[in-house]
């Protein structure tokens, strides 16, 4: 019986120790590594930097409430929206309540900003994502807030339409996930575009 | 409900009569069955089938249901409970009633069997001498240690040991060589077999064996014990069964109080637990398990009515599993005895010639060879039969002695026998054996024949006439039936004491896939044992003493009720017949078992899917109405719903019945197709027929003004 | 969205099966230690453990060493969460974890269920996340594969003592087998973005400040109350997003591979960081099911027959199809209480989806996840549509034997195979044989243990939460999709798998405990009958095969397979999916 329990345990022992090692340390740091030689930016969270300033990361949406900005979607991580330290979903059924109360929420909201749009409200713009964090709407929900946009920022209409059309990401290889725009992206370069143009009124003024 | 099997009637070994003795529900067996369903409801003998022992647990739980529903505490409409009690009351009779039912055929097929027992005429004596008082008895009564009287032209009455005399035996029915043997006292050839025929002189035997009655009593036994003694794939369906039984407790179990958070979060009243019982008892495989037993006991039935008795269950279930047939050449592939085909003559010697003297020879030599001999010379040179007294011929039996048998007529001695007995008696008169003969002899050897050599003595010179060929004939059909077991997966092997030459050209012929030549009780054992370590299961007959050990090895190993008892306490079946194709019929019978308990296991658990359309709709009437989408039946009221798939689960037993005694048909099929019929017809029906059963018990409910 | 649904299924089952079938070929050869390489690099490794391939081990000897080694994990995984304050690699300083979730998780991790009560990225130190986590990924998969080789022993060998030596096997299967795969899997996923790094966080700044109303407490931490009764709140504006961060490549790698499914972050696999775009999501998805189907194919093989591995494949794969069709289905019809309130719905339900993703990969994702012990999600599956929901749930009910998990979903589906064999091979007329091995008594009877397992957990853990209080307390979903969450919690749990209805907070002394008891022995409880099995057929005579005996390679037997599963599984549990999803479906699109 002693002996059994030797001839189980010392081996066990032995080999959790060393594959534990191998595993849990070596593997880790290894691929930290290579990671961090090989493939900084995407290893360090695919920042995007300006002027030597990271805005934010192209992988991880901001929120946005501002009619002059796009939306992203709505975000039910913990405490605050886009919470980078509390990923996750709402975890609402289809048939709570609660579920159609915060989307009739999010519809009247995007509908009071712009009354005159009466063409269906894209869901992504009124449902929560998995993450939380997504950084992403697709370019049909991008459009349906052009107008929105357009009026808020002062720009023209075409040239809404002209970003958008020129942030949206295809489907990987032509058929993997779905075409999206970066809300982030779509955002920043909509900033730039009305500084620019501010900046060329107030010149002419 | 027999299977048809496409084959030769000569190698079925069952006479007809013996098939179906009675109907399968046999107004006979319902009365006392009827009475056995109500003493079987003591719990002990309920519990000694777990599956059948929830459904009866569960019916007295709703007959306390229902009393104290008189009492005034309502668990569900009084009128429901009662209904459903009732229904579970008569699916554990129904079970109960199928059990008894196959007891009572088996019990009488086996008292049917004893009373048809064949018995012969034995010469009991006084004392261990021929002239000794002389009783006549039959062979049933004989009893170990009594001595008898054997003379030329009884059957042995029971095996035993030559005391006094020396006998020529005819024992091909056993071993199935035609040759006649010597048996005398002392030394090896002291021991005769029950069931041969003494052909020449006497012998005085003493039983050393009380004849197989015995083994009836065994198997009258095993039909009462049925239930009790479990074969290993009977236990191992069981524990399939209970498995499944626990997973549907637990399911019902737990839907209780799933039902009672349902109830909080959407009102209405939780499930009835009279409902939940009735989920239950619908749910577990009461189907099978209500003819699990049934079905084995049953199995022996028609084991008997085939005239075999199994001495063990497992050797039936084996049965259905065998991969090697060892098969005697003699009796089972070719006919029981060699015929004369060819007329050789001897250089200066005409066909005609030597037809007629081997015709002569022959014509008071009544063994089949003989009578051969005798139709072969009339077929070939139109030579007449001719009466013997009429020629005042004088006829000379063959002896143990001489080894030669013949006629004297008209100062001739003609005398057929073995090529060395001639050649002596040739010699012995100064006659010649022509090397021209030898040769003969050698070739018709060499053809897997035997050659017989014909001489004539007549005035004082002898001479050799020429050589008859007597050839194994070779069963009509059996070609196609060996074809046929090979499409089963089983091969066939050949056992003959010939040698390898004759062998190879009578397996040949026969179409067996292998042969054991110049078989030895040892080299029969070694290829039993070869093939066992390959993992196969291996059938034969046997019936000697030196088979004892290869039928002890045999998985399935069936003693000729001819055979000795050392024979017969090795082997796990006695046939009744002694016919040795029994072995092709026993494995049909073994897997018909097998495929009837499959087959009601794969129906029953596919008829559950429909109880749950119809149930659980039911269950959760007042909860969520919503469910009422799933009833699909569109079934009355949830009362009806739920009795009528109660009525359905006990009926369908009674249903069943005919099938479990009778067995589901085996026909000799590759395993793929067999298993997409059954597949079909059991499980693709067990999924159809309920809703439809259901459905129609629902209409007659509510016809009846009982919904 | 249908095409590229059909497309991209089609491409991932392809792709599947091409990069399965040599995995399989690698695995025979590697634990039969066919390879010349082996001999000599793993001589030093056997001398240091101071085992043997050679000293083979009965089943008793082989599954006490696995439990004993997995015991181990959960006491090394315990400690190091208790005393992660103290230990290094903890930049953000977390604090010990209690002691219910450190049982919990401990116990979660070893039995490759994974299931997390805790969130990640606020919980758990790097170091945690690397020696303790990260290790059980490893060790837990190369447990599972241990079983499952041994199991294909039993059948493979005949009139054998032993079923292998455990250490060997679980250090091929780790070092020989996960270790380089996981390697190579982790520096693709970093290739698209996942991060691997051992910061704590990153801050950004917000391109529009939040401003968010916040409880103003007391010196004492309780809230203020005005006059009124009324939390006191003041604004606060958050102008920065901190960004958590960590080694989460290495860990995404061995987490698909293993079929563990633990996330670093608490959104799992539908965080950009864990799984940054569509290529990635493949790339994860493939690795998930990649070991499982190749077990398939490495069973073929030992056991000399190739056939008997692709049937297995093959149904397996048909119950996916008919799984991911469903569960598509489901998805891509839109939430009719939402088209109600004017939203769009063309693109489906998108309640806890990623746009990048959309319903096609999520749909994809979720029958791979539940198909396999993996639970790792891409989508929240509590706000999946119910027969979505139902789906998800179904699988796990069934012992995840489509694909399954790395090891237990193919020995789960011996199971089932022996049972249908067990069935089938009466009705041919024979007692039972798989693979010419006898079906006798014992077999059956370890067989229905293993398959009993996991309904009497969930049933019964179930039935217990569902009545008790401390049970109903976590529940974020009123009426029938909160029994829904709760059937989910031990349906996840028993069965390894470890996805969650999350809305269910599950993070309670009374659900640690019981999903605790309920993954291990929803893994154990399967594991050591298996391997009993494995002793007794390997000391088995094997049948030879004839035209009499059943063929376990032919489409007929795949539909056999593919039967008893579906029956079986439905038999068990369709009383409580109807309580649940059923119910649902029927209530959101108003079916009467």
């Amino acid at each position: 019986m002693k002996q059994t329990a030797k001839a189980i345990l010392l081996p066990c022992a032995k080999v959790f120790g060393a594959l534990a090692l191998v595993t849990g340390l070596a593997y880790p740091l290894a691929v930290t590594g290579l990671a961090q030689a090989l493939l900084p930016n995407q290893a360090n969270g695919s920042l995007i930097v300006e002027n030597g300033h990271a805005r934010g990361s192209a992988l991880i949406g901001q929120p946005f409430s501002d009619p002059a900005h796009f939306w992203g979607r709505p975000s039910a991580t913990g405490g605050v929206p886009y919470n980078g330290q509390g990923s996750g979903g709402s975890n609402l059924g289809p048939l709570n309540p609660a579920l159609q109360a915060a989307v009739a929420g999010r519809v009247a909201a995007l509908k009071a900003l712009d009354p005159a749009n009466t063409a269906p409200v894209p869901v992504e713009l009124v449902t929560a994502s998995a993450s939380g964090l997504d950084p992403h709407i697709s370019p049909e929900a991008a459009r349906w807030q052009a107008s929105r946009v357009a009026r808020a920022s002062g720009l023209p209409p075409a040239e809404v339409e002209a970003l958008i059309a020129a942030h949206v990401e295809g489907r990987a290889l032509g058929f993997l996930g779905e075409p999206v725009v970066n809300v982030l992206r779509l955002n920043l370069a909509l900033d730039a575009r009305v500084k620019a143009l501010r900046a060329a009124r107030a010149d002419a003024a | 409900m027999k299977p048809e099997k496409p084959q030769t009637p000569d190698i079925v070994g069952i006479p007809p009569h013996h098939k179906r003795a009675f109907g399968l529900v046999d107004a006979r067996f319902v009365k006392p069955a009827l009475l056995g369903a109500l003493t079987r409801l003591d719990p002990r003998e309920q519990a000694k089938n777990p599956v059948m022992f929830v459904v009866f647990l569960g019916s007295l739980f709703t007959t306390a249901l229902f009393f104290i529903g008189l009492a005034g505490t309502l668990d569900a409409p009084l009128s429901f409970i009662g209904a459903t009690t009732l229904w579970l009351w008569f699916t554990v009779l129904f079970a109960n009633f199928a059990e008894a039912l196959a007891e009572g055929r088996s019990r009488a097929q086996a008292a049917s069997l004893r009373a048809a027992k064949k018995s012969v005429v034995a010469k009991k004596l006084s004392a261990p001498r021929r002239d000794a008082g002389i009783t006549l008895t039959t062979s049933t009564e004989l009893q170990k240690g009594d001595v008898v009287l054997v003379e030329a032209g009884d059957i042995v009455p029971g095996d035993g040991t030559v005391l006094d005399g020396i006998a020529s035996v005819d024992e091909s029915a056993i071993t199935g060589e035609s040759a006649p043997v010597i048996r005398e006292s002392g030394g090896d050839f002291s021991s005769v077999t029950g069931g041969t025929r003494v052909l020449s002189d006497w012998v005085v035997v003493e039983v050393t064996a009380n004849p197989g009655e015995a083994f009836l009593d065994r198997m009258i036994a095993m039909v009462e014990g049925a239930r009790r003694q479990k074969t290993p794939n009977e236990i191992a369906l069981t524990v399939l069964l209970v498995a499944m039984t626990l997973v549907f407790l637990l399911a019902c179990a737990t839907l209780y109080p799933f039902s009672l958070y349902a109830a909080r979060a959407a009102g209405g009243a939780p499930t009835s637990l009279t409902v939940l019982v009735a989920l239950l008892v619908c749910l577990i495989p009461t189907t099978i398990g209500g003819l699990l037993s049934a079905i084995g006991v049953a199995g022996m039935g028609r084991l008997m009515s085939a005239n075999v008795i199994a001495t063990s269950g497992r050797a039936i279930e084996a049965a259905g599993d065998v991969d090697v047939l060892l098969l005697d050449k003699t009796g089972t592939i070719t006919l029981g005895n060699r015929q004369a085909t060819r007329f050789l003559p001897a250089p200066g010697v005409s066909d005609a010639e030597l037809a007629n003297a081997a015709q002569l020879a022959s014509l008071a030599d009544e063994t089949p060879e003989g009578r051969s001999i005798v139709v072969l010379a009339k077929e070939r040179f139109n030579l007449r039969e001719r009466q013997l007294e009429e020629m005042h011929a004088h006829f000379v039996p063959f002896t143990a002695q001489t080894r030669m048998s013949g006629v004297d007529v008209d100062g001739r001695q003609l005398r057929k026998g073995a090529a060395d007995a001639i050649r002596q008696q040739v010699l012995e008169h100064g006659g010649a054996f022509p090397g021209e003969v030898g040769a003969l002899v050698d070739a018709v050897a060499k053809q897997g024949s035997t050659p017989l050599v014909v001489s004539e003595l007549a005035s004082g010179r002898a001479r050799v006439l020429g050589v008859v060929e007597l050839k194994d004939i070779v069963k009509g059909g059996i070609r196609e039936r060996f074809a046929e077991l090979r499409r089963m997966g089983i091969r066939t092997v050949m056992v003959t004491g010939d040698n390898r030459l004759t062998a190879a050209a009578i397996a040949a012929e026969a179409g067996v896939d292998d042969f054991l030549a110049e078989a030895t009780p040892e080299a029969k054992l070694k290829l039993i044992r070869a093939h066992q370590a390959e993992g196969r299961l291996v059938a034969m007959t046997g019936d000697g003493t030196n088979d004892a050990p290869a039928l002890a090895q045999a998985d399935v190993a069936v003693a000729m009720n001819t055979g000795t008892q050392a024979a017969k306490e090795a082997g796990n079946m006695v046939d009744l017949d002694s016919s040795p194709t029994k072995l092709i019929e026993i494995v049909a019978i073994g897997k018909e078992m097998l495929m009837t308990r499959g087959a009601l296991t794969t129906f029953s658990l596919a008829n559950d899917i429909a109880k749950y359309f119809a149930i659980l709709p039911a269950a959760f009437a007042t909860t969520y109405p919503q469910l009422g989408a799933l009833n699909v039946m569109a079934l009355a009221t949830p009362a009806s719903a739920i009795l009528s798939a109660v009525i359905f689960n006990a009926l369908v037993i009674v249903a069943l019945i005919p099938l479990a005694l009778g067995g589901v048909r085996y026909r000799p099929d590759s395993a793929e197709k067999l298993l997409r019929r059954n597949l079909f017809v059991y499980g693709v029906g067990g999924l159809i027929v309920p809703f439809a059963g259901i459905k129609l018990i629902d209409l007659a409910l509510v016809a009846l003004g009982w919904a | 969205m249908k095409d590229t649904m059909l497309l991209q299924s089609a491409v991932y089952l392809g792709l599947l099966t091409l990069l399965a079938w040599p995995l399989g070929a690698y695995m025979k050869k590697l634990f039969e230690g066919e390879y010349r390489w082996q001999a000599r690099l793993e001589a030093p490794v056997w001398r240091a453990f101071g085992v043997s391939p050679g000293d083979e081990m009965p089943w008793p000897r082989y599954a006490l060493g696995l439990v004993a080694f997995n015991a181990l994990g959960v006491l090394f995984l315990y400690a190091l969460q208790r005393l992660q304050g103290v230990l290094p690699l903890n930049p953000q300083d977390f604090s010990a974890i209690p002691p219910d979730s450190a049982f919990n998780t401990a116990i979660s991790f070893v039995s490759n269920t994974n299931w997390q009560g805790y969130a990640g990225e606020t919980t758990m130190s790097h170091l945690t996340q690397m020696l303790g986590l990260t290790v059980q990924n490893f060790l837990s998969a190369a447990s599972g594969i241990a079983v499952a080789i041994a199991l294909i022993r039993g059948f493979a060998r005949r009139e054998a003592q032993a079923i292998g030596n455990v250490w060997v096997d679980l250090t091929r299967a780790t070092l020989g087998l996960l270790l380089p795969l996981a390697t190579v899997i982790a520096l693709m996923l970093a290739s698209q973005g996942v991060i691997q790094n051992l910061a704590a966080s990153v801050t950004v700044p917000l391109v529009e400040p939040l401003v968010v109303k916040e409880a103003v407490v007391d010196a004492a931490g309780a809230p203020q109350k005005d006059g009124a009764g009324r939390a006191v709140t003041r604004d606060r504006t958050v102008a920065e997003q901190t960004l958590a961060q960590g080694p989460v490549a290495s860990q995404e790698a061995i987490k698909m591979l293993g079929t563990n499914g633990g996330g670093f972050f608490n959104a799992n696999s539908a965080h950009p960081y864990e799984n940054p775009n569509a290529v990635s999501n493949l790339i994860e998805m493939l690795a998930i099911l990649l070991i499982p189907a190749a077990l398939c194919f490495a069973f073929g093989r030992m056991v000399g027959d190739a056939r008997q591995g692709v049937a297995i494949f093959a149904a397996m794969t048909v119950l996916f199809v008919g799984m991911l069709a469903t569960l598509y289905w489901a998805e891509s019809s839109a939430n009719p209480s939402l088209t109600a309130l004017g939203v769009d719905p063309g693109l489906g339900n998108m309640e806890g989806k990623e746009a990048r993703f959309g319903i096609a990969a999520s749909s994809l994702f979720a029958t791979i996840t539940t198909a396999a012990s993996c639970g790792a999600v891409n989508a929240m599956h509590d706000s999946l549509m119910p027969i979505g929901g139902m789906v998800t749930m179904l699988q796990m009910q069934l012992g995840e034997v489509v694909f399954g998990g790395v090891g237990s979903g193919f020995y789960g589906m011996l199971l089932f195979a022996v049972v249908a064999v067990f069935v089938a091979g009466l009705m041919i007329g024979r007692t039972p044989e798989y693979l010419g091995k006898k079906i006798g008594s014992f077999e059956i009877r370890m067989v229905m243990i293993a398959l009993l397992a996991t309904p009497f957990l969930v049933l019964l853990g179930s039935a217990i939460a569902v009545v008790s209080d401390a049970g109903l307390a976590g529940l974020a979903n009123p009426g029938a999709h909160g029994f829904s969450e709760i059937l989910y919690a031990f349906s996840s749990a028993a069965n390894n798998n470890g996805s969650a209805f999350a809305g269910l907070s599950a993070n309670t002394p009374f659900y640690n405990t019981l999903l605790g008891l309920a993954m291990w022995f929803g893994r154990f409880a399967i594991i050591v009958p298996v391997l009993a099995l494995s002793g007794s057929l390997a000391a088995r005579r094997a049948v030879p095969v004839t035209s009499g005996t059943l063929a376990t390679h032919t489409p007929l037997f795949v539909v056999l397979l593919v039967g008893a599963v579906a029956v079986l599984g439905a038999l068990t549990y369709l009383p409580a999916l109807a309580l649940g999803p059923v119910v649902e479906h029927l209530s959101l699109f108003g079916i009467r």
